[in-house]
């Protein structure tokens, strides 16, 4: 089994920067990705694209070649198409790669695993034709492929970048049903000042707003009372706005409030995790380098908080010029010199987070579904169902498992952890970290018994 | 025939097309393609039916975290959106008790 100074799980923009600085300290760095390419979600195949792709996608996009670029002239070793399931304190990693089980050990481990869509569920979100705005992006990135008749639901910058890169594709949405509301964007106003700093993400965001108007794509603002109507499919999108019930006939329904940190891996090392009441959403507890409470754990990118791309790689910089100083090839005041153009670039960079959170909160109705709304897609467990066990005596996620078998399906609570602890403390009266979060075991993604049998050691995979 | 599809390519893909199999059906997809943007490429709405309610789905996330896009390989349950098309593959619709008919 070979062995690494580091490794790094996950190749966006985090993962790629982190590889190149610390391999450019002198380190042996290995970087794992399950994707086939590098760059993460925002860059994703960005070496792969045709250039008329390239061009819709525009310079936002096409930037993350800097990385790839500097990646590959690195002496960093990156695993394609690497699928990690379990990290196992010491460290040993196991990870599975065209049907077969691999493993590696490493004196540290930096996760740079990134987002997740923020879990959206209203009527109707499980219904064919229903998907992220994320995965619409990816099918453009990625593939190419692009929705006819989409329409656009919730809110959120990213909301307004997949509507505008549709309409430079030539199939513009059919609408943007938005549930940010006036009231949200007056409270905005007090983080004014940290959008100022953040100027060119406001005026990119202002540019964006014009180019539809321009391209003549209708905004619904403030809709509330949301579903996917359909028998096999989506057929029709019904909300309320102004008082008023519409109803959109479409194909595809684009759903998006945000996105999240994926605290899988790090959740089953047992990083210490806390609530952010900006973001809404559990983070992981770290030092201003990255650092977590386990030792040689470091988490970095949109997976330790969400910043962005640029603060991603950022802050992946950061974490590999700790890591490297904690392996003696850097002496402290190198790090901290080095560090510091780097951590007055990244409070740039999240200077117009709070008013963004602010201005785009989460959809509130999808935060609290009613009763009868599927929380749990794989078990296909209701709202309703979660209280039920909330009213037996339920306190936690954990104990849920006792009740029933919601987070208990293949995506391991990714799209429903987050309903569930707010469904469970709205009806305890707890805090989100007081009732807390799944408890995470590896393995982190299913793994055949082929895979496993192509180990020398199998590790050990707690059971749920 | 040929209605107007949910998904369209925006550009013609200068991959060579391949023939695989859906549920029996003979599919052309782009070779390397992302087999769940392939599938939708071409006109498939349902990948699989839950094994709670039998209730149809699709791709949501397109980024292997849902399982949503499980489909059956080779007697293996796989996620389309983290596979890539190749010759002459055999996908058959997870949970649909015609196809394991078809299948057998
Ligand atoms: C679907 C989606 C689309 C987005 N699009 C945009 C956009 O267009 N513009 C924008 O500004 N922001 C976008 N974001 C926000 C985005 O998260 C950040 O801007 C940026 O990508 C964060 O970088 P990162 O390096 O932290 O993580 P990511 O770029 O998310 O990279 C994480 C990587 O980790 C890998 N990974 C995760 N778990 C494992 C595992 N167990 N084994 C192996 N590999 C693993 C993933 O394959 C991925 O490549 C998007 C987010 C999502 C979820
Ligand atoms: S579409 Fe979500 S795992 Fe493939």
């Amino acid at each position: 089994m070979s062995h690494r100074d580091l490794v790094i799980v996950g190749a966006g923009p985090a993962g790629m920067a982190a590889a190149t600085e610390a391999a450019n300290a002198g380190l042996s760095v290995t970087l794992l990705d399950e994707q086939p390419r590098a760059g993460g979600q925002i860059y994703r195949d960005v070496d792969h694209v045709p250039d008329h792709r390239a061009a819709l996608l525009g310079p936002d996009y096409t930037a993350g070649r800097g990385l790839t670029v500097a990646l590959r002239r690195s002496p960093v070793e990156h695993v394609t198409g690497a699928v990690v399931w379990s990290i196992e304190p010491g460290f040993c990693l196991s990870y599975s790669r065209d049907g077969r089980g691999a493993q590696l050990t490493a004196d540290r481990v930096l996760l740079a695993t990134g987002a997740l869509e923020r879990p959206m569920p209203l009527p109707g979100w499980t219904l064919p034709g229903v998907m992220t705005a994320g995965a619409g992006q990816i099918l453009l990135k990625q593939s190419g492929v692009l929705a006819r008749s989409a329409v656009l639901v919730g809110a959120g910058p990213l909301l307004y970048l997949i509507a505008v890169q549709m309409l430079r594709a030539g199939q513009p949405p059919l609408a943007l049903v938005e549930t940010q509301t006036g009231r949200n964007r007056r409270a905005a106003l007090r983080h004014l000042g940290g959008a100022l700093r953040g100027w060119p993400y406001m005026a990119k965001g202002l540019r964006m707003l014009a180019e539809l108007k321009r391209g003549g794509v209708p905004r619904y603002t403030g809709a509330q009372d949301i579903r996917i109507e359909g028998d096999t499919r989506a057929e029709v999108l019904c909300f309320s706005h102004r008082g008023r019930t519409r109803r959109l006939a479409c194909e595809t329904v684009f759903l998006h409030h945000g996105v999240v940190p994926n605290t899988q891996a790090a959740r089953a090392l047992g990083v210490a995790h806390h609530w952010s009441t900006q973001q809404q959403c559990f983070v992981p507890t770290l030092d201003c380098w990255g650092r977590s409470d386990v030792p040689g754990v470091f988490v970095a990118g949109d997976g330790a908080g969400i910043g962005g791309a640029k603060a991603a790689a950022l802050s992946g910089r950061l974490a590999a010029l700790a890591i490297a100083c904690d392996a003696a090839r850097l002496t402290p005041d190198e790090r901290d010199r080095r560090a510091r153009p780097l951590r007055s670039a990244r409070a740039r960079e999240q200077a117009p987070r709070p008013f963004l959170d602010t201005a785009y909160p989460p959809c509130a109705q999808a935060l609290s579904p009613r009763d009868e709304t599927l929380v749990c897609r794989c078990e296909e467990v209701t709202a309703g169902t979660v209280r039920d066990h909330a009213r037996a005596g339920c306190l936690g996620p954990n104990q849920t498992k006792a009740f029933g078998r919601v987070g208990m399906g293949p995506c391991q609570g990714r799209y429903c952890g987050l309903t569930v602890t707010a469904l469970l403390a709205e009806a305890t009266g707890q805090t989100p970290d007081q009732t807390g979060y799944y408890r995470i075991r590896p393995p982190l993604k299913p793994v055949t018994l082929g895979e496993l049998a192509s180990l020398k050691t199998p590790p050990a995979t707690g059971k749920n | 025939m040929n209605p107007v599809l949910p998904f369209l390519e925006i550009e013609a893909s200068s991959a060579p097309r391949v023939e695989v199999r859906f549920d029996g059906a003979p599919l052309l997809l782009p070779l390397g393609a992302n087999l769940a943007a392939a599938l939708l490429a071409a006109g498939i709405e349902r990948f699989r039916d839950t094994p709670v309610s039998g209730a149809p789905r699709a791709p949501f996330c397109m980024m292997g975290a849902c399982f949503d896009c499980l489909v059956e390989i080779d007697g293996m349950q796989r996620q389309a959106c983290m596979i890539e098309v190749a010759e002459g593959l055999q996908i058959t619709r997870p949970g649909s008790p015609e196809v394991r008919h078809v299948a057998s």
